[in-house]
């Protein structure tokens, strides 16, 4: 039995440790974002963030991440209340077929949390482990920004109300 | 997922089915038929306006639509074209896809043919069905036609009454067949097409939604993997498959001659079980490859069956100048993000397959026929899959999950390709090879043209025989795969694009078509015209150089077409294009033009490019677009198919090639077969619509991939005075021409 933590809540699951954590993701606790690529750790389709890190979920077994951390998009906000990184590709319309989209969210949220105002290539050396073969590299470089701007006014928000 | 279709629509669609076939049988009304006026797009193939647009008592609207969302964004385009002429909000329409018990058979989503095909077929239909609930209500409320208006879903009188569109309808009323002429709206007065709306399908991709066929669990699911040979035509010859049957959570090893599967209940176990499987079957090598170092001459040595597509004036004429030149394109990838998946369940006798298939019908009847079961009781259900830009492997997944669905009835079964098996089986973009000859006047214009282009057929699809199925070529009683057959001009398959859309008084071009097929190919984004387009934009350059001339210039000086001159034009202008222009030492920049199948969209591109001496490698800049799509229903959608194609075609042009040894393909991941990464994407894009209210669609999805690869070409060539015809532009071959 490996318990983990994944959105703020704790799962219990019970298979085999070596299982990598995109499948419990996917099969055992129904969560669709992460997807399977590659399964080799090359085209980031399956990123989450684990402890603040965008990890390859498909190569990474659930028997190291007891008491870690684990967020996926579906703990970024909903289709009714999306998070600034999902809000930021919808208004780009950062998206052809969607398929490596939300590896790539997960793959900028951790950029965003580490620096919140990177310069563009920056940006794109962050982005560079995830692939998108319908060529929508442009969008989503332009939903980063977006999204690093939104979070910026958002944080300059919450510290005006503080005041 | 599995909901029936309302019993009236199906008895409707029966109906429908049996008026065509008694038309058919009947001599004199055939003769009749023959003379009636073509219906628009696919309403020719399916004719009864019930068969695309259903409205029930409560004014609930849904469209069925033959054509499937591949992430082109064509649900949403469709959803407007009805939503504008039927005057109802796109939020209150349900647009059901490609199903072959829901909708019309619209063939093959491929080809740039949605928005021709089923927007124009959606289009007229809706403005049909607006004026039939117009006539209604002029009925009903006993006033003339024109003193009624359809708004919201309401036919509203100029007196002030009002009848809601569910009121309105009976069963019948949408049976009909339509009508060649539709009362379309005036452009002027659209509130929906070419007005900004955004993508139905991108919130719910974005938050976790089930969106795709890989994301399908219903209740009692199993995971299944297929053990695929170890090279092509390779056969089981010994398995003992005891050890991995016991292996945890395995519930069956599934084997028919040379087909071998394994069904668990953990995705990961038959992951595993697979691996297990793998190890333990022995195999007998299929025929042994050819040299990849001599792919090209060999593919020339092939008996090919030659036909002359363009045969104009006297050609053979010699002027102030003749140059020739021989570009070569190698195999390339599909490479979907994620292998391609499918989910079957084999119960009473049917079979129930969810695909990402471009092609429902033509698949059903496919795996009816590898199955040997009657068409009707195969079901294929489009659900989206990651973008697969051609036939990739997203029929034969599904040919694989209805084997494995038929040894486990009653169980659904999901597969999934590995990616090694996605890289190393899909079928590929075919190799070419391609020879041009021109001839300019001392004025620098063109008097003679030839060209000869030597490749595979670009289409292997499953049309009906169960051969072209991957699966069914390793079963205990093998299917053969069907001959290869060409793709008639004016489309074209390899000779896609190779008929110049140039002015030239003499001009010859050959298409050699090769039957056999060293590699597994098929369709892939654009076919023969990424190559075509390629090799004649890059000699156009050659020859403007030839001329003097600057390369725009050059071009606009040999092309009639008035929306030719308008997107070539308009990309100059954005761009900033000057002829002469003095760039920083390494630095380029590069024109391309085309018309997609010289029927479809017009795409023109220029871009600035950069290259590292010390390395070879190429530095996109910006790049600058101008498109004419005809009328465009959705701008942005449109921008975002042209960026994709751009970077798509940047990522093939400068960096792709399928690698193979004499025993088997050796590409099988991405490593072995980069793609464009970010930091090497571009600059920028900046694409450029030019709307053409009224006008017919122009399919758009392939339009930017020929352009893009020849404006690179021509850029390294400004950059560096080298000009390279083989695919890919590698770094190492760009370091290789532009010497120390």
């Amino acid at each position: 039995m490996t318990v983990l933590n994944v959105n703020g809540q704790q799962h219990r699951i019970d298979v085999d440790p070596r299982t990598p954590l995109l499948y419990v993701l996917r099969n055992e606790l129904k969560l669709n974002a992460a997807k399977f690529g590659c399964g080799l750790g090359q085209c980031g389709a399956c990123t989450v963030l684990v402890d603040h890190e965008p990890v390859f979920s498909c190569i990474l077994p659930i028997s190291v991440l007891e008491g870690r951390y684990i967020r996926t998009v579906e703990g970024l906000g909903s289709e009714g209340r999306p998070g600034p990184v999902q809000s930021a590709f919808i208004e780009e319309q950062a998206a052809q077929c969607g398929y490596c989209i939300p590896g790539m969210m997960m793959r900028a949220q951790g950029l965003l949390e580490h620096n919140a105002s990177p310069s563009d290539a920056q940006i794109r050396d962050a982005m560079a482990p995830n692939l998108c073969r319908c060529g929508t590299q442009m969008r989503i470089l332009r939903a980063v920004r977006r999204a690093a701007k939104a979070m910026m006014a958002d944080a300059g928000t919450i510290q005006e109300t503080a005041k | 997922m599995n909901a029936m279709p309302p019993l009236t629509r199906r008895l409707l669609l029966t109906t429908g089915g049996a008026l065509v076939v008694s038309f058919a049988l009947l001599p004199k009304l055939a003769a009749l038929a023959q003379n009636v006026p073509k219906l628009p797009g696919d309403l020719d193939k399916t004719p009864m306006l019930d068969s695309w647009i259903a409205i029930d008592a409560q004014g609930r609207i849904t469209v069925f639509a033959g054509k499937a969302e591949l992430g082109q964004g064509i649900k949403t385009a469709l959803i407007q074209c009805a939503a504008e002429e039927i005057e109802v909000d796109p939020a209150g329409i349900t647009l059901i896809t490609a199903d072959t018990e829901r909708t019309p058979n619209e063939g093959y989503t491929a080809g740039s043919h949605s928005m021709q095909d089923c927007g124009t077929a959606i289009l007229n239909a809706a403005a049909q069905v607006r004026g039939i609930l117009i006539e209604l209500a002029a009925t009903r409320l006993n006033l003339p036609a024109e003193q009624l208006k359809a708004t919201q879903g309401t036919v509203v009188a100029n007196d002030g009454r009002s009848v809601r569109y569910g009121e309105l309808l009976t069963g019948q009323d949408l049976h009909r067949p339509a009508q060649p002429t539709s009362p379309l709206k005036d452009p002027k007065n659209f509130v929906v097409i070419g007005k900004p709306m955004q993508r139905v399908d991108i919130p719910g991709k974005l938050t976790g939604k089930p969106a795709y066929v890989q994301d399908m669990r219903p209740n009692g699911m199993l995971q299944a993997r297929v053990v695929r040979p170890p090279s092509y035509g390779a056969r089981l010859t010994q398995l003992d498959a005891g050890a991995v049957e016991s292996m945890p959570g395995v519930v069956k090893v599934v084997r028919d001659g040379s087909f071998l599967a394994v069904a668990a209940q953990g995705e990961f176990q038959a992951i595993d079980a697979m691996e297990a499987l793998s190890a333990l079957a022995k195999w007998e090598q299929g025929p042994v490859l050819p040299e990849q170092a001599t792919i090209y001459d060999t593919i020339r040595q092939l008996p090919s069956n030659d036909s002359t597509i363009l045969d104009k004036g006297t050609p053979g004429q010699q002027g102030a100048h003749t140059m020739r030149a021989t570009y070569h394109r190698p195999y390339q990838l599909h490479g979907s993000i994620g292998p391609s998946c499918a989910l079957a369940i084999f119960e009473a006798d049917k079979l129930t397959v969810w695909t990402h298939s471009q092609g429902v019908y033509p698949l059903r009847n496919a795996l009816a026929d590898m199955l040997h079961m009657p068409q009707q009781q195969v079901h294929c259900i489009h659900v989206e899959g990651s973008g697969c830009y051609g036939h990739n492997a997203a029929d034969d997944v599904a040919a694989d999950a209805a084997l494995i669905a038929r040894a486990l009835p009653g169980r659904p079964i999901r597969v999934q390709w590995m990616r090694e098996d996605e890289h190393g089986w899909e079928p590929f973009g075919p190799a070419m090879i391609s020879q041009a000859a021109a001839s300019l006047d001392a004025d620098g214009k063109l008097i003679d043209w030839q060209y000869d282009v030597w490749s595979n057929t670009h289409s292997t699809r499953p049309e009906g025989p169960a051969g072209n199925l991957l699966a069914a070529r390793y079963l205990a009683q093998p299917f053969a795969q069907p001959a290869p057959k060409p793709i008639p001009q004016p489309e074209g398959g390899g000779d896609r694009n190779a008929i110049p859309i140039y002015t030239v008084p003499n001009a010859r071009v050959i298409s050699h078509f090769i039957p056999q097929m060293p590699l597994r190919v098929s369709a892939l984004r654009a076919l023969g015209a990424y190559h075509n387009v390629f090799s004649i934009e890059s000699f156009m350059d050659e020859l403007a150089h030839a001329a003097g001339a600057d390369p725009v210039e050059f071009r606009l000086r040999h092309l009639d077409d008035s929306r030719a001159h308008d997107v070539v034009t308009m990309a100059a202008k954005e761009f900033g294009w000057q002829p002469d222009a003095k760039l920083p030492r390494g630095h380029g920049r590069g024109f391309a033009f085309a018309r997609y199948k010289n029927l479809a969209a017009y795409c023109a591109l220029a871009l600035e490019l950069e290259v590292e001496h010390e390395t070879g490698a190429v530095k996109l800049g910006r790049i600058v677009v101008a498109v004419d799509s005809g009328q465009a229903v959705n701008h942005d959608g449109i921008r975002n198919q042209i960026e994709g194609a751009i970077v798509q075609s940047a990522s093939w042009t400068l960096y792709e090639e399928v690698t193979f040894g004499r025993d088997g393909i050796t590409s099988r991941d991405w490593s072995s077969f980069p793609m464009m990464r970010f930091p090497a994407a571009p600059e920028s894009i900046e694409v450029h619509v030019i709307d053409r209210p009224g006008e017919k669609f122009l399919g758009t999805g392939e339009a930017g991939q020929g352009p893009a690869a020849a404006a690179i070409a021509n850029a390294i060539a400004d950059a560096t005075g080298a000009r390279l015809r083989e695919l890919p532009l590698t770094a190492a071959r760009i370091k290789a021409a532009i010497g120390i």
